[in-house]
């Protein structure tokens, strides 16, 4: 029997641990984790970039639910440990679980200090520390009301400047005289208000809140000089405390954080704690650097594989807002026995400074230039005596020893054991290392072998300049993934150039663009064919046989040959006539299948292909159109039976799901599109997973996109609340023509929309009402051309030689 | 050898397909964009897929159902991909196409 491992809390430290240990030990442990957070490890440092809407929090997930089932793991989600009973070896969470442990690991992480202030538990006052946080942050963005941000440090800046990304006007309060105060000299802090005012952000220092005022919900903040500033949002990020009560309460040792030794050990040998809830060396750390490395330390205690110990070291501080550069390491007040080297350049905004004692750098400021901190901090680490470069250390570097000014030459120039990625301790040497190793041949390679640049990211310059140094001519991170093997352009340049050079028919695409084969593939031939559809729909003459078979002969293809045929079933309706008519096809052609699919509808499976014409016919006449279950089109506009029967329904949501069915079917798109309407937020027609949904609300529609539900699963994202159907028509009718011109082939909305941004969406279709109504007017124009039923066309004889054999031979021959 | 009309090139649309039907089995019959004219049998040798139904490109189909590249010329697989199917003589006189069923009658002997 392998021993119980229990770990309370499932954040990065821990679940770093558990990398490690899974390596040293797989089998030791039957592991089992209780989380609070009711979700899986992710990147808690990379929440900023999902705030401002750069990335997706799928993207920021560590450990998918797949992991920890492929590893074993037991993972209760949403658990909160209330108990440790030390004597009986177990812990019980929230919802009465009890799991007994022979080793149990505390990582508890911290939690945000709210300041004790009247009005402090006001609705609309948040904190900044996990993905609940963040949405509702979201949330509150989408009214583009004013929002304050209180504290000026590393979180405060990030929430302010993410708020602002989402369209908020915000303030930013601070009670210091200079933001980042801990990390940053006043000459730094000077310059970041700057940088942070010059985005539109307001920044008030000197700041002390008095109260958060207001009736019901958050209204404003009054300081202390009684200053109100209104607000609708309130965001708290003035420190973190370490979460201890836990541990406390069992009777562990407890000062700032929980006491443990250099061996992550407690006051109970059969217990562990790590992360930010711990104390080690008087220290209590909030980056992650430290954490990983206590990670480390932790996992080889369990395994009992080496002797780690862990040891102090300062980790530098950078900002992660997007063309903000900075960087603070170590400590920078002045002192009698310190020196200091400064460099200003004003009209570039740079600020640089070196702190000294005794010949040897013992901390750094660097604003607006950053690229030399890693140099910096291993000089520090190694406590290199700088006399000899004394005059020109401050210019970082390439000016040192004659090496040229070339930055490839200066990360040429660090030593191998030089610390390239802090979050994750990984030096030059491994990195270089893997890539030859390896054979890695670019950024998201390295991530994968060595972990660096995968955290939170601002080593990514370094580590491309060393695949650039390692791989040499070879590595090409700008190289476009080609649409396939008969050119070297990729999608967004041939969507590009056929718009420019006015390109209409496949031919003379490949020839203007220098197509390597004469008649192209499988893979460009439908791709290049939709672009001409899309861009030229009332010139271009569809090519047939550069479509997949089944939009060649409107059918799904089955694995024995055989077609299913799906008839449209406007928003789900249906009915007795519609239903005998099917059932009369059914019988008439001998279908072997029928059912029901997932797109509400009935779908006949098992048909001859020489049959479709006439299966086609006999729908016809019951008024059946295509259903495009095969298309790269508009497929299903799910509906639930909404305002019109049900009892909570808020607007006709099976009206205005046949509305937008009619309206859209026929057309062509990159990817399949799938639509729901749901009549109100108990969501019954499951909108929020479709390409576009609408949820209905009393006061009008919520407009949703990018989910998915697929290969992938992603809830969508909001697009805005409109007031009207015709409203609500015209945003989606705009937004799927935006995605039609814009998309590459095979690609579904929400993998466009992550590469071109939520925001850059919502601006053109919300904001830009000009815009808007062009999308709709050329989406309106191109139907006039796409909306033929394509089985009415081929019962009329279009086609025919699809659905015969050519000649029936040898039967005579056989016989003789 | 033993030809047999089974039509006319303006039957199968350039870079299309039609098939024949045989005793022992359906026979693609390809034409491609420069009106070069091939038969195989229409039986992918990865999982038995129609091959006529798939996209003509070159001397080459993509198969329907998991896109194994058939060359024509040749009947085997291109690429990564392993295995072939058997090519049947076709002839073009004029507009007419024959093929040849020797092919087949010895192989059902
Ligand atoms: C018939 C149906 C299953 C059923 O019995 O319910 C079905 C059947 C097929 N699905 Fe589906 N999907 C069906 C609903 C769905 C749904 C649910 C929905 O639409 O609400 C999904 C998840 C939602 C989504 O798309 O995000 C779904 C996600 C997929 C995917 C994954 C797409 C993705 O990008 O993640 C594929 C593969 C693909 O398109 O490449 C796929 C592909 C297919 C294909 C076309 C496979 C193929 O290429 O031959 C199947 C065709 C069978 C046929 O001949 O009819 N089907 N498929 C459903 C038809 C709905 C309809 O009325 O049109
Ligand atoms: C917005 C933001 C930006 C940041 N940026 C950076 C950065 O740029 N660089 C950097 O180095 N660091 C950054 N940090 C800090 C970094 O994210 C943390 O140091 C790190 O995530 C802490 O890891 P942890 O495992 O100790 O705790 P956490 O990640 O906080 O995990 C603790 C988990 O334990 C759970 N838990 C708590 N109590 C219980 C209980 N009783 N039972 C069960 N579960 C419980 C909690 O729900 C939580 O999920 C940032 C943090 C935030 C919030
Ligand atoms: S979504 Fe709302 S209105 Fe529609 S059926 Fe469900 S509960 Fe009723
Ligand atoms: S059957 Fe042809 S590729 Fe699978």
């Amino acid at each position: 029997m392998s021993e119980k491992l229990v770990i309370i809390g499932n954040g990065m430290a821990p679940g770093r641990m558990l990398e490690h240990l899974l390596e040293a030990a797989p089998d030791r442990y039957a592991v089992t984790i209780f989380n609070a957070e009711p979700r899986v490890n992710y990147d808690r440092i990379m929440l900023s970039p999902v705030l401002s809407g750069e990335k997706a929090f799928e993207e920021i997930v560590i450990h998918g639910d797949g992991w920890y089932i492929k590893h074993g793991i037991t993972l209760y989600k949403g658990h909160r440990i209330v108990a440790i009973d030390r004597e009986a070896k177990t812990v019980t969470s929230d919802h009465g679980v009890t799991e007994s442990y022979d080793r149990l690991v505390i990582a508890t992480g911290s939690v945000p200090f709210i300041i004790p202030v009247p009005g402090k538990d006001l609705p609309g006052v948040l904190t900044y520390r996990d993905l609940d946080d963040v949405n509702a942050m979201l949330l509150a963005a989408q009214s583009r009301a004013k929002a304050v941000v209180i504290g000026g440090g590393l979180l405060g800046l990030e929430a302010a400047a993410g708020l602002k990304e989402q369209g908020m006007d915000v303030t930013v309060l601070h009670v210091m005289p200079t933001l980042m105060e801990r990390q940053l000299d006043p000459a730094a802090g000077y310059l970041l208000q700057k940088a942070v005012e010059a985005r539109g952000i307001k920044v008030m220092t000197k700041a002390n809140t008095k109260v958060i005022v207001g009736n019901g919900k958050v209204e404003g903040v009054e300081l202390m000089d009684g200053t109100v500033i209104p607000a609708t949002l309130v965001v708290m990020a003035v420190g973190i405390r370490p979460s201890t009560t836990l541990a406390k309460e069992a009777g562990l040792e407890v000062n700032r954080g929980i006491v443990v030794d250099d061996r992550m050990r407690t006051s109970d040998p059969a217990i562990m704690a790590l992360g930010e809830c711990a104390e080690v060396g008087g220290h209590v750390y909030g980056l992650v650097a430290p954490l990983y490395e206590m990670a480390r330390v932790a996992a080889a205690g369990l395994a009992d594989s080496e002797d780690k110990r862990f040891v102090h070291s300062d980790t530098p501080t950078k900002l992660k807002v997007t063309g903000i550069d900075l960087y603070s390491l170590g400590d920078f007040a002045d002192g009698e026995d310190r020196e200091e080297i400064i460099l200003r350049d004003a009209s570039a905004g740079i600020y640089k400074r070196v702190v000294l004692q005794d010949n040897r750098i013992i901390g750094t400021v660097l604003f607006g230039e950053t690229a030399d901190g890693a140099w910096f901090n291993d000089l520090k680490k190694k406590a290199t005596d700088i006399s000899e470069m004394r005059d020109t250390l401050i210019f970082g570097q390439a000016f040192q020893g004659g090496v040229s000014s070339d930055p490839l030459a200066a990360v040429a120039a660090l030593a191998d054991d030089a610390e390239i990625c802090g979050c994750n301790g990984v030096c030059k040497g491994k990195i270089t290392g893997a890539i030859s190793a390896k054979g890695l041949t670019g950024l998201d390679d390295v991530r994968a072998h060595t972990k660096a640049s995968a955290s939170c990211g601002s080593c990514t310059g370094l580590v491309e300049q060393l695949l650039k140094l390692t791989l040499g001519e070879a590595y090409n991170p700008a190289a476009v993934q080609p649409m396939c093997g008969c050119t070297s352009l990729g999608h967004d340049d041939v969507r590009r150039l056929i718009k420019a050079k006015g390109l209409k028919t496949i031919p003379a695409v490949m020839q203007e663009l220098e197509w390597k084969t004469s008649c192209g593939c499988a893979k460009c031939r439908p791709a290049l064919n939709y672009y001409l559809v899309c861009d030229w729909p009332d010139q271009y003459a569809d090519d047939y046989q550069s479509r997949f078979i089944n939009e060649r002969v409107h059918a799904n293809i089955q694995k024995d040959g055989t077609y299913s045929v799906v008839p449209r079933m406007w928003g789900g309706v249906t009915s007795a006539g519609e239903l005998r008519a099917i059932a009369d096809v059914v019988d008439k052609f001998k279908i072997p299948m029928v059912k029901v699919t997932g797109g509400q509808r009935i779908d006949m499976l098992g048909i001859r292909k020489e049959d479709l014409p006439a299966v086609w016919a006999d729908l016809g006449k019951a008024g059946f159109v295509s259903g495009h279950a095969y298309a790269k089109g508009l497929r299903t506009v799910k509906t639930c039976v909404g305002s019109d029967w049900c009892r909570f329904g808020t607007q006709d949501s099976t009206g205005l799901g046949i509305r937008i069915e009619k309206f859209m079917w026929g057309s062509w798109t990159p990817a399949k599109v799938k639509m729901a309407v749901s009549g109100c937020p108990r969501n019954c027609a499951e909108a929020t997973c479709k390409d576009v949904g609408v949820v209905c609300v009393d006061s009008g529609y919520e407009i949703h996109f990018a989910g998915a539900a697929g290969l992938d699963i992603k809830g969508t994202e909001v697009l805005g609340l409109v007031k009207t159907e015709d409203e609500a028509l015209e945003v989606i009718v705009a937004l799927v023509q935006m995605y039609r011109e814009q998309a590459r082939y095979l690609e579904r909305i929400y993998k466009w929309a992550k590469r071109i941004g939520t925001a850059e969406i919502k601006r053109q279709i919300l904001d830009d009402a000009e815009r808007r109504r062009d999308l709709f007017d050329r989406f309106v124009f191109s139907q006039k051309f796409a909306q033929v039923d394509p089985w009415s066309e081929r019962v009329s004889g279009k086609d025919k030689h699809e659905f015969r054999p050519m000649a029936s031979v040898g039967y005579a021959e056989a016989a003789e | 050898m033993n030809w047999i009309a089974i039509g006319a090139i303006a039957d199968i649309p350039p870079r299309g397909a039609r098939c024949v039907v045989t005793p022992q089995g359906k026979i693609a019959v390809f034409r491609t964009a420069d009106d070069q004219v091939y038969a195989i049998e229409d039986h992918c040798p990865h999982k038995g897929g129609p091959l006529s139904q798939g996209i003509v490109h070159g001397a080459a189909v993509t198969c329907p159902l998991h896109n194994w590249v058939i060359s024509l010329e040749t009947g085997k697989a291109l690429g990564a991909d392993e295995g072939a199917v058997r090519t049947i003589p076709v002839k073009v006189e004029g507009e007419r196409l024959f093929i040849a069923l020797e092919a087949l009658a010895s192989k059902a002997a």
